[in-house]
């Protein structure tokens, strides 16, 4: 895996992202390193979501830029938080894990038994072998999430973005889960999750992000996650206003 | 037995002509339209059925009775219907349904007023109701031709066609596919739904397309073994349903989708995920 000089993989330059012109994301300006573990931290509707959007590029910036360093859209795995997903759909564990191997496999080559390896191994990690001929219309939902993160797993991406990776999770699902997360970073991978649980973005994530629209504060989370600093967000998080004038920074 | 069965196919050389018809739109109209219900766009092959009447009506004007003018002017006018809706869904705030409705009406109010400015009523009935038993060398030749081009389609966008119904979002962050899957499959779904307007008209292909693979469902929860029993299902129907109107002298296109009807309403009641086996005849649950 190369990185850039600097080691960084992900720049956002005075980034504002939103809807109809109203910002989600205002005036952003920060930089993850390659390699990083970092968690975004926020009040609800505080751009966290929009933030993921935007690098997975689904979101055009209305300012400002995202810039990849060293790294292409095809390496980026994204587990949005309400997957578009037909869960009524008459498809199989592991062929939905499957489709993590798609850059590998792509929409012709050869699938092989390599590939039938490595998505029994994918399953067993997040513990879900024996389960590879359930359509996934049998799972709970915290099967179902294991076996995203399995698809995850099999995608080797350089990026990894969560959104909300744990929401009505119990919790040994979400202690495999985040066991999965700690290998990535010990694999230098880069790892950006969106979290509510402060206690566990103090116990795993080095570092955060707290965003409020606009950052307020970002480092090494013993830093970020003051009193004070939390009481600012959640008052920097106003209502939408219908009447909102054009942003002169 | 022989009589019932076998020889009005062997006597009568529409008879064949038709069987082999049906086999090519089972081949080729079913395993869309088996994608059609898994991406619960079942209506979508109704709307677009109507969408080519246009088309299908203009090429009639300029040509008569003429099964090329008439095959080009339907893919033209299906295939615009299915990009305009496209592009407005994905573009604008509205929803694919909206603006499929949209196109649609639009399409067909112009097929209506075109068809009513010139031809008398049996032409009417000849574009919506097909003719079957009238397949001569050519429509024969362009609905096998559409079976293959339809074949070897959906083998080529498979993988990202199934990762297109089950989960969009995931295929747009992996590839940059998704249009390819999305509106490939809208143009074969279109070329079909011409093919089956010579053989069974516009209204009639439908039902091949959609009665066969809605009835498949309830037999299996794999989608290999879907396009199978959907295919097979669609070819039976054809073959029940020419006889059915061959001995009862019921008109051929209805005859086949009622057969197809018949199929589907047997495999709802019957099929393993159908109402009796799951409703009035449950089985013990399982210990894990």
């Amino acid at each position: 895996m190369s990185a850039p000089m600097d080691g960084t993989i992900l720049h956002f330059d005075n980034l504002t992202l939103g809807y109809d012109r109203h910002p989600a994301v205002h005036h952003l300006d920060y930089v993850i390193r390659a390699g990083a573990l970092v968690a975004v931290v926020g009040p609800n509707g505080a751009g966290k979501s929009t933030l993921l959007k935007g690098v997975v590029g689904s979101l055009a910036p209305l300012e400002g830029k995202i810039r990849l360093a060293g790294i292409k859209a095809s390496e980026i795995a994204y587990l949005p938080q309400q997957a578009d997903i037909d869960r009524s759909f008459p498809i199989s564990v592991f062929d939905m894990a499957a489709m993590g191997l798609w850059q590998k496999s792509g929409a012709f080559r050869r699938f092989g038994r390599d590939g039938d390896r490595r998505v029994g191994e994918a399953l067993d990690i997040v513990g879900l072998a024996g389960f590879e001929k359930r359509p996934i219309g049998t799972l709970s939902g915290g099967q179902m999430q294991r076996s995203l993160f399995a698809r995850l797993l099999l995608q080797d991406a350089r990026l990894i973005l969560l959104d909300e990776p744990f929401t009505a999770i119990d919790s040994a699902t979400v202690r495999d889960l985040k066991r999965l997360i700690r290998r990535w970073h010990g694999e230098r991978r880069t790892v950006i999750a969106v979290l509510h649980d402060l206690d566990q973005v103090r116990a795993d994530f080095p570092e955060t992000l707290l965003l409020a629209r606009e950052q307020v504060a970002a480092g090494s989370t013993e830093t970020v996650l003051t009193q004070a600093n939390l009481d600012q967000a959640r008052r920097l998080t106003e209502a939408f206003d219908e009447e909102a004038a054009v942003c002169g920074r | 037995m022989y009589d019932a069965i076998f020889a009005p196919f062997v006597e009568f050389s529409f008879m064949r002509r038709a069987l082999v018809g049906c086999l090519a739109l089972s081949l080729g109209a079913t395993p869309i339209g088996v994608f059609l219900t898994l991406r619960r766009m079942s209506l979508t092959g109704d709307a677009m059925a109507h969408a080519i009447l246009p088309g299908a009506a203009l090429g009639y004007l300029v040509a008569g009775l003429s099964l090329g003018a008439m095959t080009l002017g339907g893919v033209i006018a299906g295939v615009a219907v299915a990009i305009l809706s496209g592009l407005v869904a994905r573009t604008t705030v509205a929803r694919e349904d909206s603006s499929l409705a949209a196109f649609y009406l639009i399409s067909l109010a112009v097929g209506v007023v075109i068809v009513s400015m010139r031809g008398s009523n049996v032409d009417l009935l000849h574009i919506l109701f097909g003719t079957v038993l009238a397949l001569n060398d050519e429509a024969i030749f362009l609905i096998s031709g559409i079976a293959t081009i339809t074949l070897f389609g959906l083998a080529v966008i498979y993988r990202p066609l199934v990762i297109e119904c089950f989960d969009p979002g995931f295929l747009r962050s992996v590839s940059p596919l998704s249009p390819v899957a999305h509106y490939g499959f809208l143009v074969l779904a279109v070329l079909n739904l011409v093919g089956g307007f010579h053989a069974l008209g516009t209204l009639m292909a439908v039902g091949i397309m959609i009665l066969p693979a809605a009835a498949a469902r309830f037999w299996t929860r794999d989608i290999t073994h879907l396009l199978i029993i959907g295919v097979l299902g669609a070819f039976l129907s054809g073959f029940v349903g020419l006889l059915l109107s061959y001995h009862a002298s019921l008109p051929s296109g209805p005859a086949i989708i009622l057969t197809a009807g018949a199929f589907y309403l047997l495999s709802l009641a019957f099929g393993p995920d159908g109402v009796i086996m799951t409703r009035l005849r449950p089985r013990r649950h399982l210990e894990a």
